[in-house]
């Protein structure tokens, strides 16, 4: 019998570390090992037992008290993965995350057995840097990080660059709220990350790598950095690497110090020389002049992880997925509102419903569907009307939305639209900058102006200004994150325009999530008068005998929700 | 970001300074790992002084001003001193759309403190976080490197009081 525990950020915070450790003290015989994210971010943590013939028995939810039932049980353990559940994983295709539960992101040797840095040592002995790029044209892999960009063009621009030194930069400032898919792929296998970084360090000549981590991250540092590690001591990174003389590579952690723009290529650039993180304008590129000056290429972490596959499985292969103009496979991040929350890589092309409502099971709690944000705060939300949308890069980008890095936030009703806009434009404003000064105040006028509408003081003009406000921010910012960031509001105010007027006209959030335009109130025939609420009250605003009907003092109440919180009889409603 | 004021005149003792010089013995390009220093630095003194700032400028001939505009840049610099316990209440999407808000309220209602703030026996500093990447457990916060999921106000109250609990 041998023992895996998804053990990335998400699995460790369900409990999984304390789980290895006991069975490791309980069952000092039994090989137990960590795997990445396997996926199932609803199901953590996740045991996987095989037993003497291989044969996997996956167990989800595990509870700590409950690790020697599962042992002894193993077989037939009321914590076995439901099929309808195992499918989530079943009907995916896995390129970047094909590893994923299989091998030990620690373990160089795990990498190895599976075939790993064969694609690397092909690419040296069988191809020149021209075919390296010839057949990730073929492949048609685009960047996964946000634009789409076409990889071999970039990496032809660094190729045909001259310098005396050439980086290739991998861009793991992972800062989209609500997205962890590189995480994963520096959590879950840190060796095909390295071993893309090397491929395209062949490819345009460059000898060093550079990866440009969030410091929000540290277990995915620790891993990349162990990875890093182990391959030198095996030769595989550093000098006459493979025992060839003159191919050297050496790559290199840095970590970044929170800051989103740093997402920019210009800014991260910026941020690796030691200044603060303001992006440049464009030209020069960055493959003419980038890091210190030099030819430099930065790409995603997926973009890179993408490309061991391409030469272990052909272009042709990869290319037989997705779409006509989006080729391959893309992650995406599963949250919010959604009830089986977690990561999936499917096909371009896929639709929005196939991916919400079958992956994802649909949405939590049986509550109606309201929207998904794409692309983090540079995307939109997409309403119901578009659930049959294939998910490609010109049909997303069609809608206002982008595919962007791949975070898929589901809302339900209970989800203000106006709300969420407000919720992105305090974050850009709080990212941005300041270099421009469209991004720096029109940004911030525009969240005032939301501020106003989710406090029943906005104006019907208000939206003819927003719009004008999001044309002008876009046209006058130099980088992404000023030209998105109206996206979100552009978007809302195309799909959900009649929630902006049902709060301008009729000072109404039909979500409730808008405090100043609700009230609580008690429902005289539900309450008991238990006294529940009184007593969690903080400015005493409820008034009410033992088991008599209470009530809420509204000139007091503060709208804390408390009391909504508290009361076991749903007496408690927003108004 | 904001600065401590009465910090600011408080010297560097002796053995703050050794600190910062084997920092810096560890670069030969100061300019280029600036964050990486600077990282470094907070991660040994709690902070960035006002004072380490003059320091370093005198050590790397970076100017101050070009060094405080950089720890003032990233939101992981901060030049006050943080409490025992360091609240990051997630604000992603996912934490924001799941209820981080009533969260937030909750901490700062049982503290007593705003965000930013350090509670008086300096137990606790609270601050919000861009997305910590663990979606599927919002709305989340991380103290001490553990990460609570699926908070409620009740669980939160709970968690805090625990923690006090312990002192």
């Amino acid at each position: 019998m041998r023992i895996k525990v998804g053990a990335s950020s998400c699995g460790i915070a369900a409990g999984a570390d304390k789980i290895i450790e006991k069975l490791k003290v309980n069952y000092p015989k039994i090989d137990v090992s960590i795997t990445g994210c396997i996926g199932l971010c609803f199901l953590e943590p996740i045991v996987d037992i095989y037993d003497e013939n291989d044969q996997l028995f996956r167990h989800v939810n595990v509870n700590l008290d409950e690790v020697d039932q599962m042992i002894e049980n193993y077989d037939s353990s009321k914590r076995l993965i439901t099929n309808t559940d195992q499918d989530v994983i079943n009907q995916q295709t896995r390129i970047v995350t094909e590893n994923y539960g299989h091998i030990n992101p620690e373990s160089i040797s795990d990498y190895l057995n599976v075939g790993g840095y064969k694609a690397i040592k092909k690419c040296i002995h069988e191809y020149t840097p021209e075919e390296v790029i010839d057949e990730i044209k073929r492949s048609g892999l685009r960047g996964r990080g946000g634009a789409g960009f076409p990889t071999w063009f970039k990496w032809n621009a660094a190729l045909q660059s001259k310098g005396k030194k050439k980086y290739i930069v991998c861009n793991a400032d992972e800062g989209d709220p609500g997205a962890f898919m590189d995480r994963s792929v520096l959590e879950g296998d840190p060796h095909k990350l390295i071993e893309g970084m090397m491929i395209a360090g062949f490819a345009m000549a460059a000898d060093e790598g550079i990866v440009y981590v969030r410091a929000e991250y540290p277990l995915a540092i620790k891993r990349l950095q162990k990875a890093i590690d182990d391959a030198m001591e095996q030769n595989i990174l550093g000098e006459n690497i493979f025992g060839m003389k003159g191919y050297d590579f050496n790559i290199r952690i840095k970590a970044g110090a929170g800051a989103f723009v740093c997402g920019e290529e210009t800014a991260l650039i910026a941020s690796l020389e030691g200044n603060r993180g303001m992006p440049k304008l464009k030209p020069p590129y960055p493959a003419q002049k980038g890091f210190l000056n030099l030819p430099t290429n930065i790409n995603n972490v997926e973009t890179l992880a993408n490309v061991p596959w391409i030469f272990n499985n052909g272009a042709d292969q990869f290319a037989s997925y997705g779409t006509e103009n989006s080729k391959g496979t893309k992650l995406f991040a599963l949250t919010g509102k959604i009830r089986k929350g977690g990561l999936v890589e499917i096909p371009m092309g896929v639709t929005l419903r196939d991916v919400i409502f079958g992956l994802g099971g649909g949405i939590k709690n049986d509550k109606a569907f309201k929207g998904v944000q794409m692309g983090g705060p540079s995307g939109g939300c997409l309403p119901k009307e578009l659930l049959d949308l294939p998910i490609d890069y010109e049909s997303i980008t069609k809608t206002g939305a982008i595919i962007g890095s791949g975070g898929m936030v589901v809302m339900d009703e209970s989800n203000c639209m106006v709300n969420m806009a407000k919720f992105f434009l305090e974050f850009t404003c709080d990212e941005s900058c300041g270099k421009c000064t469209y991004c720096r105040v029109g940004n911030k006028r525009m969240l005032e102006i939301l501020e106003r509408i989710t406090e029943g003081k906005g104006k019907l003009s208000d939206i003819d200004l927003l719009k004008e406000l999001a044309t002008k921010t876009i046209e006058g910012s130099l980088c992404g994150l000023g030209m998105t960031a109206p996206n979100p509001i552009l978007t809302t105010l195309k799909y959900f325009e009649d929630e902006y007027l049902d709060h301008i006209n009729e000072h109404h959030c039909a979500s409730g999530t808008c405090k100043a335009l609700m009230q609580y109130v008690i429902d005289a025939e539900k309450c008991i008068g238990c006294t529940a609420c009184s007593k969690v009250c903080p400015v005493d605003a409820i008034e009410g005998k033992v088991k008599e009907n209470h009530v809420i003092i509204q000139e007091q109440c503060i709208k804390c929700g408390n009391c909504y919180e508290t009361c076991k009889f749903d007496a408690i409603y927003m108004d | 970001m904001c600065c401590n004021c009465e910090d600011h005149n408080v010297s560097l003792t002796e053995e703050q300074c050794v600190m910062i010089d084997k920092i810096l013995s560890e670069y030969n390009n100061y300019q280029v790992n600036l964050i990486s220093i600077l990282q470094k630095v907070q991660e040994k003194l709690n902070y960035i002084p006002k004072k380490g700032i003059e320091y370093l400028s005198e050590k790397t001939k970076i100017s101050e001003s070009k060094i405080f505009g950089v720890v003032t840049f990233y939101s992981q610099f901060r030049m006050a001193p943080v409490g025992e316990n360091l609240i990051l209440l997630c604000q992603g999407t996912a934490c924001h759309v799941n209820g981080s808000k009533k969260i937030e309220e909750t901490i700062k209602d049982c503290l007593n403190i705003d965000i930013g703030e350090t509670t008086d026996d300096n137990l606790f500093t609270f601050t919000n976080v861009a997305c910590l990447g663990c979606c599927s457990l919002a709305p989340v916060m991380m103290i001490k490197d553990t990460t609570y999921g699926h908070l409620t106000p009740e669980k939160t109250r709970n968690i805090l009081q625990s923690i006090r609990e312990k002192v």
